[in-house]
């Protein structure tokens, strides 16, 4: 190498945090773990999910808790052709704001429907659970098209 | 049926960070990292200010003009200001406490920052004289690395007045 070359070094920064979560967003991933998915009744009635601590209009502490489907409907979507290492998949996939039955707001999360040409706003997408959940986002491995579309 | 009756509840989750940066030194910068390998800190010098870079980017920040002159700085100086690490955190390769200090090259105009090792992390101080302590030539490798750290040489300490200018 001649003296006049550039140098170039990987530069890796991670941190190795641990987040605590809280009542509210502890009971949801709890829920996770057992393979359910819960919300939080809002102070105007609405069901949201994933939970809030705090109404969002008036602030008051929420506390209501309320068991969703394990299906919904795609709001909005953005199909990621080559996903990167952190990724949830290594195929592409679609990142997708999910509004399950029974709720009122829209999780964001990821849709295993193979190609592009297979999503669209308003499909109907079902859980796909992980197979050893432990209580994180996670537990949920992706949403998929429901059969039958 | 549910077993968070039974089950602890999720307190916390993992929710680890990581950058995967491609670093790239920079002609200046390769030189400089170059010349560690030789046991020599090079630097560069402002041809409008004078002052002398170390590590040198190439260019003064202040005048914004390539610094093109490359001097070479000693191996010794005075620390300007240190931090006492006690905290423990992933990857540490040291014990704690140790320090971790910027150090004021003779010939240098910027500090450069370096471990200080060989003396009690409580009796590092402000115009404390420090030398480098190199790797073995054959250990060595374009990276600050090659320096292990700095320790103290026993001189007074410097005057104040001959650093203010550097805090
Ligand atoms: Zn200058």
């Amino acid at each position: 190498m001649a003296d006049t070359d550039v140098l170039v070094a990987p530069n890796i920064l991670e941190y190795p945090y641990t987040r605590t979560v809280g009542p509210v967003l502890g009971r949801f991933m709890t829920g996770l773990r057992d393979g359910r998915i819960e919300g939080i009744r809002a102070s105007d009635g609405r069901v949201l999910v994933p939970p809030a601590e705090y109404d969002p209009v008036t602030s008051e502490s929420l506390d209501q808790f309320v068991e969703v489907g394990q299906a919904g409907v795609v709001t909005t979507w953005a199909w990621v052709t080559e996903p990167r290492p952190p990724h949830p998949l290594e195929r592409p996939f679609a990142w997708a704001l999910i509004r399950l039955d029974g709720a009122d707001t829209a999780l964001l999360h990821v849709v295993d429907a193979g190609d592009e040409s297979k999503m669209a706003t308003r499909m109907r997408v079902r859980v796909r659970w992980r197979d050893h959940r432990v209580g994180e986002i996670q537990d949920i491995a992706c949403f998929v098209p429901e059969e039958g579309q | 049926m549910s077993d968070t009756d039974t089950v602890e509840p999720v307190r916390s989750i993992r929710a680890p960070a990581r950058l995967e940066y491609r670093f790239t030194a920079g002609a200046a910068q390769s030189r400089f990292l170059r010349h560690l390998v030789e046991g020599k800190i090079l630097a560069q010098r402002c041809p409008q200010c004078g002052k002398v870079y170390v590590s040198p980017r190439g260019a003064c920040a202040a005048d914004g003009v390539a610094t093109r002159e490359e001097v070479e700085v000693a191996d010794r100086g005075t620390v300007t200001t240190f931090c006492v690490v006690n905290v423990k955190f992933a990857q540490q390769v040291l014990t704690i406490p140790y320090v971790s200090a910027t150090i004021l090259l003779d010939g240098a105009d910027i500090g450069l920052m370096h471990l200080i090792q060989e003396v009690e992390a409580d009796q590092v101080h402000m115009g404390m004289r420090v030398e480098a302590v190199w790797s073995p030539p054959e250990e060595r490798g374009p990276t600050l690395e090659s320096i292990r750290y700095f320790r103290p040489t026993g001189e007074p300490d410097a005057a104040y007045e001959s650093y203010r200018e550097y805090v």
